[in-house]
């Protein structure tokens, strides 16, 4: 008997541990190099603790080094799905800094482009999410009218992902001659594909069980965990800066801010379907209408920035990007800092997934759109 | 040597006859035996390679890609070279894992598949084994595979591998359930459980024209039930590579690797070739009643033939899901089983009981 | 009554979402002449990139060997990752003044981010984007380039 007392354990003496799984940061469900620390009861999810920082490339304190009109090619390397977006934050703070009118033309430029950028990054959203959710066609089919608009990219700007195009004084170059035209028949196919990706996803009753109802995320966590964008409007929040703080062109259109009431998986979902509608519609509107003018003001040799503080913000696929400058009236800024909508919004993860399946916990990162370098910086 | 491509009978009749005039008995039984052997190997191999090529190409299409083009023409090669790599890999074992179960895994799996695969008749002729329960046999057998996904999950000392053993574990009994029944229902119409019994039932018309609602619905059943079985998508749970990296086979590389790769296919085969055995007639030609310029045009095409073009039809529609749907949730796998797929069935199987009673089939 | 024609309809209703997504990918699979996939290497002779393609910089010379690169040296300036070094040296022109002119106009393609701000920066116009794009080389010291010429001089009529 005395040789078995190891194993006879009385049910006091059962030593349990957690089962901890490590999602990422190799792990394909989680787009880049974020490591999530999951804290499992079977296949339950009790409690996911990010580690940040795998990609951190320290881009905030490489910019005190670098001129204003250098800084704005660093950016494309944060949010890579939104760069002309960071880009043109950066170029509107440097431009509140130094109170240059940007001329209209470039303001126009600069919306379409926006919106161009929006939608390239809602449709790899919406693919790259089809994949988590298991359905891999949904990837390819995502990438594919992907490739239209950074075909436009290329042909305007000669960069399909790091755009730099959006400078301090206005956009890098004229828009091509052929772009009105590209943008016009771009719009016009994907207002097809468009009703496709929902019959392909939306609609399907699998994909409706496996996110309805589930991973909400309340209005008022939304704001005390300072998540932003469509993720932070699915439940009710409504923070879009284009309204609320309105920067290039966005005063001239007219638009609908989405706003969602449930604040799961499935409104957050839908909600940027739904934004790219309106991504469209506001292309529409600026397309025809770019007025003729210079693209930029020219700058002098050596910007320097007046004494003092700047913060600009504005609205990227993912939330709110702000850029807060503060200059001691050199040609370097003496601090940069960055607000990220990704950082900000995978701390909500925890809260919401916490009690769901693991399945699930990949979808709600799927719909909180994270770009890891926007996180890490 | 009497070869005839409608009919293999006298095929095997006449090398049994040749070989039995110069070998006693039992060496007779021991070459015969070598023979088939070696011919299900070849047939296991070549054919799960080209159900590989088969399914890229497929999702390739689906996907508005081309799939493999490089290694040979269209890509043909393809598979194969990738074969040739997975048997140059090193193979790796976990530290702590249970090396005896670790390896024992992937022959439970692969030998599991062969056995079920061993009483498919591919045409006239061409079966090895013709019992009288063989439905049985094949969802018996095919049933043992989940202890090598158990035993693999559990054996390879990895968090992701044993959660996928065990979510398969749960939905391979669940589903073992449905495909039963559905396969019982069809039973019920066809009055016998041996193979060729209820191919030579479907000489007229097939079965699931035969027994039109109640045999649609089995078949529905079968191929929903049979696709969990297998675990492909968008039952694939067991190795959703976005949740648990590949599930139960995480761990394995080279060959083992290939074991299980092989046998997934193989077993979508299976499923495919019982659904086809079942419903769709086996080998035989499709004939509609008393339209016999029909039915003779029908009955040049091989039964060689026949049985792969609706092998590949239904390995198509279960591609065709594949590559369409996402993924379920494991409780709602369960669920689709016990509240629908189950109840569905049962009253299935009565309705078919009142359509063979009262004679309402065709 | 009402709850098992809910179980019905539930069933038939996610059947036929089910059918929906179906014919999506149905419709492409028989079209396949509709396949997006291009087979690069094979197409290289039809790949044609867009003029304003940035695939690394370049100094265009003229058929006497000449180009228009003063070496003023903003662009080496306007580079944010160092990319760009100017080696100049000076020259004695025929009037007899000392004149600076550039030497090695130096490119380290692998540290270059292709951001066109040096191409904004050049007041003569001297370097261009070429839109070429497969840089691979076998050795690191090959990506470190020399966009002037060897015996190439400066164009007439540059404005220093």
């Amino acid at each position: 008997m005395e040789e078995y007392k190891e194993i006879l354990l009385t049910s006091d003496e059962i030593k349990t541990d957690d089962y901890l799984v490590n999602m990422g940061p190799q792990h394909p469900s989680t787009h880049g190099v974020l490591r999530l620390l999951v804290k499992l009861e079977g296949e339950k999810v009790l409690n996911v603790q990010p580690h940040i920082g795998y990609i951190h490339s320290g881009i905030e304190k490489m910019t005190e080094s670098l001129s204003y009109i250098q800084i704005p090619h660093l950016t494309d390397r944060m949010d890579y799905l939104a760069a002309h977006m960071n880009n043109e934050a950066v170029s509107l703070c440097v431009e509140k800094g130094l109170q240059v009118e940007v001329p209209e033309r470039a303001k126009y430029i600069r919306t379409i482009f926006d919106e161009l950028q929006r939608l390239a990054s809602h449709q790899l959203w919406w693919c790259a999410f089809g994949m988590d959710m298991g359905a891999l066609t949904t990837f390819f089919y995502g990438l594919r009218d992907r490739e239209d608009i950074l075909d436009i990219f290329e042909e305007t700007c000669g960069a399909r992902l790091t755009l730099n195009y959006s400078v301090p004084g206005g956009v890098m170059f004229d828009i091509h001659p052929n772009f009105q035209r590209d943008v016009k028949a771009f719009i016009k196919k994907f207002r097809q594909k468009l009703p496709e990706y929902e019959r392909l996803l939306t609609g399907n009753v699998i994909f409706q069980e496996r996110t309805k109802g589930v991973g909400i995320l309340s209005k008022e966590d939304a704001i005390a965990y300072g998540v932003t964008g469509p993720s932070a409007r699915a439940s009710g929040f409504s923070c879009d800066i284009r309204k609320k703080q309105p920067y290039s062109a966005y005063p001239y259109v007219k638009f609908k801010e989405i706003l969602g009431t449930d604040g799961d998986t499935f409104t957050r979902y839908h909600l940027r379907i739904l934004e790219m509608y309106e991504s469209m519609n506001i292309i529409e509107q600026l397309i025809d209408n770019i007025p003729e003018g210079d693209y930029a003001v020219k700058m002098k040799g050596v910007t320097k920035l007046p004494e003092g503080e700047y913060y600009q913000r504005v609205e990227t696929g993912r939330g709110e990007f702000g850029v807060y400058i503060i200059s001691d009236g050199k040609k370097n800024p003496y601090r940069m800092k960055f607000r990220s909508p990704g950082f900000s919004n995978l701390f909500a993860i925890n809260n919401i997934a916490k009690g769901w399946k693991i399945a699930d916990l990949v979808a709600i990162m799927g719909t909180f759109d994270l770009v890891i370098p926007d996180i890490d910086r | 040597m009497a070869f005839n491509i409608y009919d293999f009978t006298p095929l095997t009749k006449s090398i049994h006859d040749s070989l039995s005039a110069s070998l006693n008995p039992t060496a007779t039984l021991a070459v015969e035996w070598l023979i088939v052997g070696v011919a299900y190997l070849l047939f296991v191999a070549l054919f799960g390679l080209f159900l590989v090529y088969a399914e890229r190409k497929v999702c390739a299409a689906f996907q508005q890609r081309l799939g493999p083009m490089r290694v040979g023409p269209w890509g043909l090669l393809q598979t194969i070279a990738d074969f040739i790599k997975l048997l140059m890999k090193e193979l790796i074992t976990p530290k702590r894992a249970d090396k005896f179960l670790y390896n024992l895994a992937p022959f439970i799996v692969i030998i599991a598949t062969f056995m079920a695969i061993s009483v498919i008749p591919f045409a006239p002729g061409l079966a090895s084994f013709d019992f009288d329960i063989g439905v049985f046999f094949v969802t018996a057998v095919s049933s043992v595979s989940v202890i090598g996904v158990l035993l693999a999950g559990w054996s390879s000392n990895n968090k992701y591998s044993l959660i996928g053993a065990m979510r398969s574990g749960a939905q391979i009994v669940s589903y073992e359930l449905s495909v039963g029944l559905a396969l019982i229902t069809m039973i019920i119409f066809a009055g016998t459980m041996q193979i060729s019994g209820i191919i030579e039932g479907q000489r007229d018309l097939w079965f699931i024209f035969r027994g039109h609602v109640p045999a649609v619905i089995a078949f529905l059943v079968f191929v929903i039930a049979g696709t969990a079985e297998t675990n492909r998508g968008p039952f694939d749970l067991a190795e959703a590579e976005s949740e648990l990296t590949a599930g139960f086979h995480t761990e394995y590389s080279g060959i083992k690797f290939a074991f299980f790769f092989l046998a997934e296919y193989i077993n979508l085969f299976i499923v495919a070739a019982m659904a086809t055995i079942v419903f769709l007639g086996g080998w035989m030609p499709l004939h509609f009643g008393q339209f016999e310029a029909f039915n003779g045009v029908m009955d040049l095409i091989p039964g060689l033939i026949w049985f792969f073009l609706k092998v590949f039809a239904v390995i198509f529609l279960m591609m065709w899901f594949k590559w369409t749907f996402p993924r379920l949730r494991v409780d709602h796998i369960l669920n689709l089983e016990w509240k629908y797929l189950l109840p569905i069935n049962l009253m299935n199987i009565i309705l078919m009981t009142l359509v063979v009673l009262l004679g309402l089939h065709f | 009554m009402r709850s098992i024609i809910k179980y019905f309809g539930e069933i038939f209703g996610g059947f036929f979402s089910l059918l929906t997504g179906m014919k999506v990918t149905a419709r492409y699979f028989f079209t396949p002449w509709k396949n997006v996939t291009q087979e690069y290497p094979e197409n290289r002779a039809t790949l044609k990139m867009p003029d304003r393609f940035r695939g690394e910089v370049v100094m265009p010379h003229d058929e006497n060997n000449e180009h228009r690169c003063t070496g003023c040296g903003l662009c080496e300036l306007a580079c944010p990752n160092g990319s760009i070094e100017i080696i100049t040296k000076s020259v004695i022109s025929e009037d007899g003044k000392k004149k600076r002119a550039i030497d090695q106009h130096i490119y380290h393609l692998g540290m270059c981010t292709l951001c066109n701000l040096c191409i904004r920066a050049c007041p003569s116009s001297a370097i261009k984007m070429d839109q070429t794009f497969e840089h691979a080389v076998w050795n690191r010291a090959e990506l470190t380039k020399v966009l002037n010429k060897p015996g190439s001089k400066l164009m007439e009529g540059v404005k220093e």
